[in-house]
C-alpha cells in the first residue's frame, strides 16, 4: 500500500436489465499491488473487471481510474491498461506476431516500436517460434500466454486478468505465475480475478472475496486466514459412513465440519487435537493435520454448497 | 457519444488489421474473387449470350439506344459493388461481432465503436473500388464503355458501396445468427432480379413496379447506368441523394448500437 492510488470505487454498481450484478462496493487499489477478486461463479468479478476496463458503463456509484472517469475518458484509460479477458479473443485471421503488431496499432504505437515490442513479448511469453503459424494451432497454455503478451503491448500502468489461468495444466499455470511475478516486480498494477486460492495467495498482496455482487472479506491472504479460519485443519477419515454421530464425538475439540468423505476440525493446536482423537478410540483410517489455507477460509465465507 | 466523430489514425489501424487478415493466407480470398466474378459471369452470360438474341430498339437509356449488353452491364457493376460491400459489412462483420469477438478485443484498447464502423466501412470500401475497378476495365475492354466514361462512372459506383455497406452493418447487427444468412442471400437475389437490371421497371406490374422502385439496388442501377451512357440530370442526382442518405442514416445507427450493446 505504499504507490499512489490508481483505482478507486464508491458505491459502485452495475445493473443488466432485471440482474444486478454489482451491488455497490467500495475499493482502492495503489500502483504496485497485485489486487484479487476472488468468487464463486456470478459473484460479480468479471462485471467489476469490465467496468474498470472501461467497456461496461456503472450503473450507478463512483469509479476512477488513473484519475479519469471512465465513461468520459474511457479511450484515454483504455490506452494505459492492458486487458487479458476470461475468455481468449485472439483473432483468428491473423498470426501470432501479427495478433500483436495489429494490437500496437489500435494503441496508436509507432509501427517499427509495435514491431519491436512484439517480437520481445515473443520472446518472454516463449511464444516466439510460434510467431508465423496462426492462433489456432496453438495449445491453451500458449494462446494465454500470447493473450496476456498482447495486454502487454503498450507497456499498461495497470493490467486486468480476469481468471488468467483457468483450463491451464499445471506446467502452463507455472509458466503464467512466474511471468506474473516478473510484471509485479517491475512496479506494474494487476488486478486479478480467480477460482484458484492457491493463485490468489501466491500472487495477490491483497484482496477482496465477493459474493452475490458485494464484497464479504477484504484483505491479505495471511489476514484473511487469520481471521476467517483457524491456523490448522485436522482431517479424520474414517470406514464408518455415520459422520454426523462421530462428528458430535469430536465437536468439543474445535469447530468441526461434515463433508461427505471426511470430518475436518479447524483449531489453533493442530498436533494437540489429533492426540486427543486417537486417545478417544474413535478408530479413524486416517488422520492429517495440515494448516488452514485461503480456500478454507473462502469456503467458511462463502459456504460449500455449488451454486 | 456518437457524435464524436471517428480517428484517423484508429481506422487506419483497423485497416492494416484487415490488410493483414488478407495478408496471412488464401482464405480470405476465395471470397474476394468468387465475389467479382459472379456479377461478371451474369453480364457475360446474359448480356452476350441472352443479348445476341434480343431484338434491338427496346434497350434505353435517356432515350439514346445500347445494346443490351451496354444496358446490363452498368446493373451488374453496381451489383458488383453491393455485393462486395455487403459480404465485409454484413457477413465479416457479423462475424467478427458475434463469433470471434473481434470488436471486443478492440474495444479493449483506445479503439471506440465509431472508429470500428468508419474502420469496417473504409475496408468494404476499398474491396468495392476494387471491383468496381475491375468492371470497367472488362466493360471498357469490351467497347461497352470508354474509359472517359468509366471515370464518371467509378465515383457513382462507390456511391452504391457506400450506402449498402452502411446498410449491410445494420443487418449485420440484427441477425440471430448464420441461420439468418439463408434470408440475406434470398434478400440479395430478391434485389438484384427486380432492380431494373435486367429489364426496365416500366416492364413490371404495379405494385412490383412501385415497389422495386422503392428498392436501394434499383436507385443504384439508375444511377450506375445513368452516368455510363446518359446525361447528368435532375433523377441522377435523386438517385444520388437516396443512397447517400441510406448510407449516413445506416451508419449512424449502427455507431450507436454498438455504443450500447453491453447495456
Amino acid at each position: 500500500m505504499t504507490g499512489e492510488r490508481v483505482i478507486s470505487a464508491k458505491g459502485l454498481a452495475k445493473r443488466y436489465d432485471a440482474f444486478e450484478a454489482v451491488k455497490g462496493i467500495d475499493f482502492e487499489v495503489r500502483s504496485g499491488e497485485v489486487f484479487g477478486l476472488l468468487g464463486s461463479n456470478g459473484a460479480g468479478k468479471s462485471s467489476t473487471m469490465r467496468m474498470i476496463g472501461c467497456v461496461s458503463r456503472p450503473t450507478s456509484g463512483e469509479l476512477r481510474v488513473l484519475g479519469m472517469d471512465p465513461v468520459k475518458d474511457g479511450s484515454r484509460i483504455r490506452g494505459r491498461i492492458g486487458v487479458c479477458p476470461q475468455f481468449d479473443n485472439l483473432d483468428p485471421d491473423l498470426t501470432v506476431r501479427e495478433n500483436l503488431y495489429a494490437y500496437s496499432r489500435f494503441f496508436g504505437i509507432p509501427r517499427a516500436k509495435g514491431r519491436r515490442r512484439a517480437d520481445e513479448l515473443l520472446e518472454f511469453f516463449e511464444i516466439a517460434d510460434k510467431a508465423h503459424g496462426k492462433v489456432a494451432a496453438m495449445s491453451g497454455g500458449m494462446k494465454r500466454r500470447l493473450t496476456i503478451a498482447r495486454a502487454l503491448i503498450n507497456n499498461p500502468e495497470i493490467v486486468l486478468l480476469d481468471e488468467p489461468t483457468t483450463g491451464l495444466d499445471p506446467q502452463a499455470r507455472h509458466l503464467v505465475w512466474e511471468r506474473l511475478h516478473q510484471l509485479k516486480r517491475q512496479g506494474i498494477t494487476l488486478i486479478l480475478t480467480t477460482h484458484y486460492m492457491d493463485e490468489a495467495e501466491q500472487l495477490c498482496d491483497r484482496l477482496v472475496i465477493m459474493r452475490s455482487g458485494r464484497f464479504v472479506a477484504e484483505g491479505s491472504p495471511a489476514s484473511l486466514i487469520r481471521t476467517y479460519t483457524q491456523p490448522e485443519v485436522v482431517e479424520l477419515r474414517f470406514a464408518s459412513d455415520d459422520l454426523r454421530a462421530l462428528a458430535e464425538k469430536v465437536d468439543d475439540l474445535g469447530r468441526v465440519e461434515v463433508l461427505p468423505d471426511r470430518l475436518l476440525i479447524y483449531t489453533d493446536r493442530g498436533n494437540d487435537v489429533a492426540a486427543r482423537v486417537r486417545d478417544r478410540a474413535l478408530g479413524p483410517s486416517s488422520v492429517l493435520v495440515r494448516r488452514s489455507g485461503l480456500e478454507d477460509a473462502f469456503l467458511a465465507l462463502t459456504g460449500r454448497d455449488a451454486r | 457519444m456518437t457524435t464524436l466523430a471517428p480517428s484517423p489514425s484508429r481506422v487506419r489501424a483497423i485497416t492494416s488489421r484487415n490488410i493483414s487478415a488478407l495478408r496471412s493466407g488464401p482464405e480470405y480470398w476465395v471470397t474476394v474473387l468468387s465475389g467479382v466474378f459472379e456479377p461478371l459471369m451474369y453480364m457475360l452470360a446474359m448480356g452476350v449470350g441472352l443479348g445476341s438474341l434480343m431484338t434491338s430498339g427496346h434497350w434505353t437509356v435517356d432515350g439514346k439506344e445500347v445494346s443490351y449488353l451496354q444496358y446490363i452491364a452498368p446493373a451488374m457493376l453496381a451489383s458488383a459493388a453491393m455485393s462486395g460491400a455487403v459480404s465485409e459489412t454484413l457477413i465479416h462483420f457479423f462475424f467478427k461481432l458475434r463469433y470471434q469477438h473481434t470488436f471486443e478485443g478492440m474495444l479493449a484498447t483506445p479503439i471506440r465503436p465509431v472508429d470500428i464502423v468508419a474502420g469496417e466501412l473504409l475496408w468494404a470500401l476499398i474491396r468495392s473500388a476494387a471491383y468496381i475497378a475491375v468492371f470497367l476495365a472488362v466493360i471498357a475492354t469490351l467497347g461497352v464503355t470508354t474509359p472517359a466514361r468509366a471515370l464518371v462512372v467509378f465515383p457513382a459506383g462507390f456511391l452504391v458501396s457506400f450506402a449498402f455497406g452502411a446498410l449491410g452493418m445494420v443487418v449485420a447487427t440484427r441477425l440471430r445468427g448464420p441461420q439468418d444468412f439463408d434470408a440475406v442471400v434470398v434478400g440479395q437475389l430478391a434485389l438484384f432480379l427486380f432492380s431494373g437490371a435486367f429489364a426496365p421497371l416500366s416492364r413490371y406490374p404495379e405494385p412490383l413496379h412501385t415497389l422495386a422502385a422503392l428498392l436501394p439496388l434499383y436507385h443504384g442501377v439508375e444511377l450506375v447506368r445513368g452516368t455510363a451512357f446518359g446525361h447528368l440530370s435532375l433523377a441522377l442526382a435523386g438517385h444520388a441523394a437516396y443512397l447517400l442518405a441510406l448510407g449516413v442514416g445506416c451508419l449512424t445507427w449502427t455507431a450507436r448500437r454498438i455504443e450500447l450493446g453491453d447495456d
